[in-house]
């Protein structure tokens, strides 16, 4: 038998080369970041430690991950920035998350950001007072149901406290929800801090507070983790609808503030970003008696098999009848849409550097595309997103971690309700191999031989593509040009370069044409004018 | 409606800014930090300020922007982030081997009061600039100023860490370019070629920041002003500073430190912003506006005057900088428009000076600059009394969308359409540029809406 691709790239001497251009100490550490996998004996990966200054690296803040992030999709709250202008300026209307408030008289402040632009004045003399006047207007302007705080850095350097100015005005104005978040950029390495603060705060200050979800349907699902960029909420709402099945709160895509006071209500969490949202998913087990499950819905076969979850979880004939009917439908146009698309995708070679489940969930749109990933990695994963939470008993807290609150979680005095038994969960387990509350990591579902790196920096981009050449690599905005500049289609794999949805049937089908299309783009042909390329000059040997 | 919240009716906001006309300072010296030839910037303070801004710059220019982070933590924050700086300095000259590291401060270090000056010299001290090589900074604190601000400290920390005088003077012009696009500046560096004067312009974008895809990725493009060049500047006999907010300091500073005196100008957008630049030009480098440029004007009062019958009168709402801004209005101004709304959150008396005195006829107009000149009240301003053309950033497609007005793009940052870095909006050409954007705008705008036994087949 021929080697297969993996094998004959023989991945094994990239950290060698790539951790000689780095200083000592520098080498010695991101080496540790850097492992070739083994899918059955998952070796360990430094994730989720700081970046050594001076790394061009992918990786943002705690603010952007909890204003950015997860509460920034959510539509009916008022997010209110406190500090300088910048932070609320770049989180504004970046990240794609389409919101779709059906009537005219609905909130909708996804296309407002509200700053209270902090000055030396407040610096030096604390930012409280304004910001309550900043809440004021915005409440006299906007009447909102919610109004979030999100601190950026000098907020806590100058002791500001804006848990403190979020019970003085939901005092003064007893009909709103105010609630702070102390997510200063430097509370974390990375945006992982500010996923794990806001899950904090939606658990404190909305999960639990509205008992009255109204039902349209028997059975009801959370989808947590799932930001609807490009609109991959709405294809995964349109789904549910057709199975039968409620929503009764996506965290965040498209969400209200209702959705997150009646999460509770559910009976079954499906967990999407694990990364992100996983300590909420925790708490409504814990709190609550919700079990939740790693679903997918990048990726037909993997939405397939998470609906496929959902019928099981809640063993109704008639609802697993409707579901077989709903894939059954949809797998037509997307077998369709795969054939066409592989014929100019297969063989060819991936590159995914992307958030803390992405990078993970791509790797199945490309394996239907007939594409091989060779290096994964994410931006802000711990070690339980890359070699499964089994490990998470084993992870060292380190200073950056012990600094973000673990909230201690008890069971609700009245309202804790164990959804399945231990027995029924077993049952579940042995009889669909369903894992609740676990999950398995991107480095079970990757080959022998891959490569996998935590927090790529610039330096090891530049030298994979140099290396293996891939024929795709994904990443983000910050990366796109410069992968470009090489020659190499680029996908961001954050924003969809404005494409979208992929998620679901519909979405798998979208992101195979995307792809197929970056196959077929012929313009990294034309990068050298013709009397660059050897050939022409060959010619004019001819006619000297 | 996408900002269906804004209504006609204001109230006196005292601390409140939505959706601003303006960002903060790192951005500003990141972005002109790139026009130095072979410079890494980098930004003192947690990763997500370089992530935002890297990201920022990205979206706009369509090109990669490199930058380097302290990546502060929580230790940092509290104990301070020299360790975090000088490892930086370390770690960037070895692996990304700029020549020169442009270092700009955030909210934080400015807060924590990091003493760039020690840290640098501790950085020098334990052998990690390595010889030939250089480190320079400036104060970039984001609680004060905007954007602008912070490309204007950038601009002056070149002059202050590079210009230098020798004895030997130079019959070069220096010109000291405002926040524009490499377009703008290919345009103005075609104009001083045609005038045959000889130039330094700094900080140049010309070739980094339109730089093209050729297979190689450079981390420093051909482009962008040479050390050489940026210590030469002492020598030069003038400078003209294009841009009051962007380039006034910088002026300031090399005319106090190497004698070189110096005129601020607009940047030259429309045809009068162009005639005093040529001119001043012309004066100074001592050469004359060449038959081929008088042509050049010819031809976009020609266009204007082909076009007059639509622009007469009409009623436009701008948001973005000061720098572009005021040529901008004067330009509409000068082509009989009605520039009725312009806002912008960089605080600044001499916009409102100039302002006053572009908009003297036209009592019906309003300006704002500084803290809650946002876009919001803008929007609010045009709810009251509607315009007939919305001219500004990105972010303006969604008043043009509610308010179904015609809309232009200019500023920063413009995510949504690529070109704008390739076709200029200096200089004469770059006026005709704008006319026809304008004409399209509105002309576009009315064959989709307008009945249909009104649609014609000619202007």
């Amino acid at each position: 038998m021929g080697k297969t691709l993996i094998e004959e790239l023989d991945m094994s001497k990239f950290t060698e080369e790539v951790v000689k251009a780095y200083p000592k100490k520098v080498a010695k550490k991101r080496a540790k970041s850097i492992v070739i996998n083994d899918p059955d004996s998952i070796p360990e990966i430094q994730s989720n430690v700081r970046t050594i200054p001076g790394i061009i690296t992918q990786r943002g803040c705690t603010y952007a991950g909890c204003k950015g992030v997860v509460l920034g999709p959510t539509r009916d709250i008022i997010n209110i920035t406190h500090g300088p202008i910048g932070c609320g300026f770049y989180s504004w209307l970046t990240r794609r998350n389409q919101t779709r408030a059906d009537k005219p008289e609905m909130d909708n402040f996804i296309p407002y950001t509200f700053s209270t632009d902090m000055q030396d004045s407040n610096i030096v003399f604390g930012g409280e007072e304004k910001l309550k006047v900043a809440i004021r207007e915005a409440i006299e302007l906007f009447s909102p149901k919610g109004i979030a705080i999100f601190s950026t850095c000098p907020v806590g350097l100058i002791g500001d406290d804006v848990h403190r100015v979020a019970r003085h005005m939901k005092e003064e104005y007893p009909g709103v929800n105010i609630f702070g978040f102390s997510c200063e950029g430097y509370r974390g390495v990375s945006q992982s801090a500010g996923h794990h603060i806001a899950n904090n705060g939606l658990y404190k200050h909305l999960i639990g507070n509205n008992d009255n979800h109204v039902r349209k349907n028997k059975y009801a699902v959370n989808v947590l983790g799932e930001y609807n960029i490009g609109g991959d909420a709405f294809v995964i709402e349109d789904l549910f609808e057709r199975i039968g099945v409620d929503i009764v709160a996506t965290m965040s895509g498209n969400s209200t503030l209702e959705q997150f006071e009646t999460a509770h209500t559910a009976d079954f969490s499906l967990v999407m970003c694990h990364r992100s949202i996983n300590y909420v998913a925790e708490m409504l087990e814990t709190s609550f008696g919700i079990p939740w499950a790693k679903a997918n819905f990048i990726g037909a076969d993997a939405t397939a098999k998470t609906l496929r979850k959902v019928g099981q979880y809640f063993g109704d004939q008639e609802l697993i009848d409707r579901i077989e009917v709903v894939i059954a439908d949809e797998m037509k146009a997307v077998a369709l849409a795969a054939e066409k698309a592989k014929l100019k995708t297969t063989g060819k070679t991936v590159m995914m550097f992307v958030g803390g489940s992405r990078a993970h969930h791509y790797q199945e749109l490309f394996d239907e595309l007939g594409m091989e990933t060779l290096v994964a990695g994410y931006e802000f994963g711990h070690r339980d997103d890359y070699e499964g939470r089994r490990v998470i008993p084993s992870i060292k807290i380190d200073a950056d971690s012990r600094n973000i609150e673990e909230l201690t979680v008890v069971p609700d005095p009245t309202r804790y309700n164990p959804r399945k038994s231990e027995e029924e969960l077993a049952q579940l387990k042995e009889a669909f191999d369903i894992e609740f509350n676990e999950y398995k990591g991107m480095m079970h579902d990757m080959k022998k031989g891959t490569l996998v790196v935590d927090d790529l920096s610039h330096h090891e981009m530049e030298k994979l593509i140099e290396l293996y050449h891939p024929d795709v690599f994904c990443a983000g905005i910050k990366e796109k040009y410069v992968v470009q500049k090489m020659g190499i289609p680029m996908k961001q794999l954050h924003n969809y370069d404005n494409g979208g949805p992929y998620a679901a049937f519909a979405g798998a089908i979208n992101f195979y044409k995307d792809i197929e299309f970056i196959a077929c783009s012929t313009i990294f042909k034309q990068m050298k004018a013709p009397w660059e390329r050897e050939e022409v000059l060959e010619a004019e040997y001819v006619f000297n | 409606m996408l900002l269906r919240h804004t209504t006609a009716k204001e109230i006196d906001r005292k601390a409140l800014t939505i959706n601003p006309a303006k960002t903060c300072q790192p951005v500003g010296a990141m972005f002109a930090a790139l026009g130095i030839h072979g410079c890494l910037p980098h930004s003192h303070g947690s990763q997500g300020c370089c992530s935002y801004h890297r990201s920022a710059l990205s979206r706009h220019f369509r090109e990669p922007i490199m930058a380097g982070t302290s990546s502060f933590s929580e230790g940092s924050s509290v104990f301070g982030g020299s360790a975090n700086l000088v490892q930086a300095i370390d770690t960037m000259f070895t692996i990304y081997k700029p020549e020169v590291i442009a270092i700009h401060t955030t909210c934080l270090s400015e807060t924590i009061g990091d003493d760039l000056v020690q840290i640098v010299s501790k950085a020098n001290e334990d052998g990690f600039i390595p010889e030939g090589k250089q480190v320079i900074y400036c104060n970039t604190p984001s609680y004060v100023g905007t954007h602008v601000t912070g490309y204007s400290n950038q601009v002056a920390a070149f002059i202050k860490f590079f210009s230098i005088a020798t004895p030997k003077k130079r019959n070069v012009i220096n010109i000291a370019a405002g926040w524009m696009e490499p377009s703008d500046q290919r345009e103005i560096k075609r104009l001083t070629s045609v005038m045959e004067a000889r130039t330094i312009l700094f900080p140049d974008f010309t070739d980094v920041l339109d730089a093209p895809l050729d297979g190689h990725y450079k981390m420093y493009p051909n482009g962008g002003t040479t050390i050489a060049d940026m210590k030469l500047t002492g020598d030069s006999k003038f400078t003209l500073g294009l841009g009051q907010s962007c380039t006034e300091d910088a002026c300031i500073k090399l005319e106090n430190k190497c004698k070189v005196k110096f005129e601020m100008l607009d940047i030259p957008i429309g045809f009068k912003a162009t005639d005093r630049f040529l001119m001043s030009l012309s004066r100074h480098a001592n050469v004359p506006i060449p038959e081929s440029l008088s042509d050049e004007r010819g031809r976009l009062i020609d266009l204007i005057s082909d076009s007059s019958k639509y622009l007469y009168g009409k009623r436009v709402a701008l948001f973005g900088d000061p720098d572009t801004l005021i040529p901008l209005t004067e330009f509409l101004v000068s082509m009989d428009m009605k520039p009725v709304y312009v806002v912008t959150g960089t605080p600044s008396k001499y916009f409102t000076e100039r302002m006053t005195e572009i908009l003297k006829d036209i009592p019906e107009a309003k300006f704002k600059s500084g803290e809650q000149a946002d876009m919001f009240q803008l929007h609010q301003w045009i709810k009251q009394e509607g315009v007939d053309l919305l001219m500004g950033n990105t972010y303006g497609k969604y008043i043009a969308r509610d308010e179904d007005l015609p809309f232009v793009r200019i500023g920063f940052p413009i995510a949504d359409r690529p070109g704008h870095n390739y076709f200029a909006k200096t200089g004469y050409d770059g006026g005709a540029n704008l006319v026809k954007q304008i004409m399209d705008a509105f002309l576009d705008h009315f064959d989709r809406t307008c009945l249909e036994e009104k649609v014609e087949w000619q202007l």
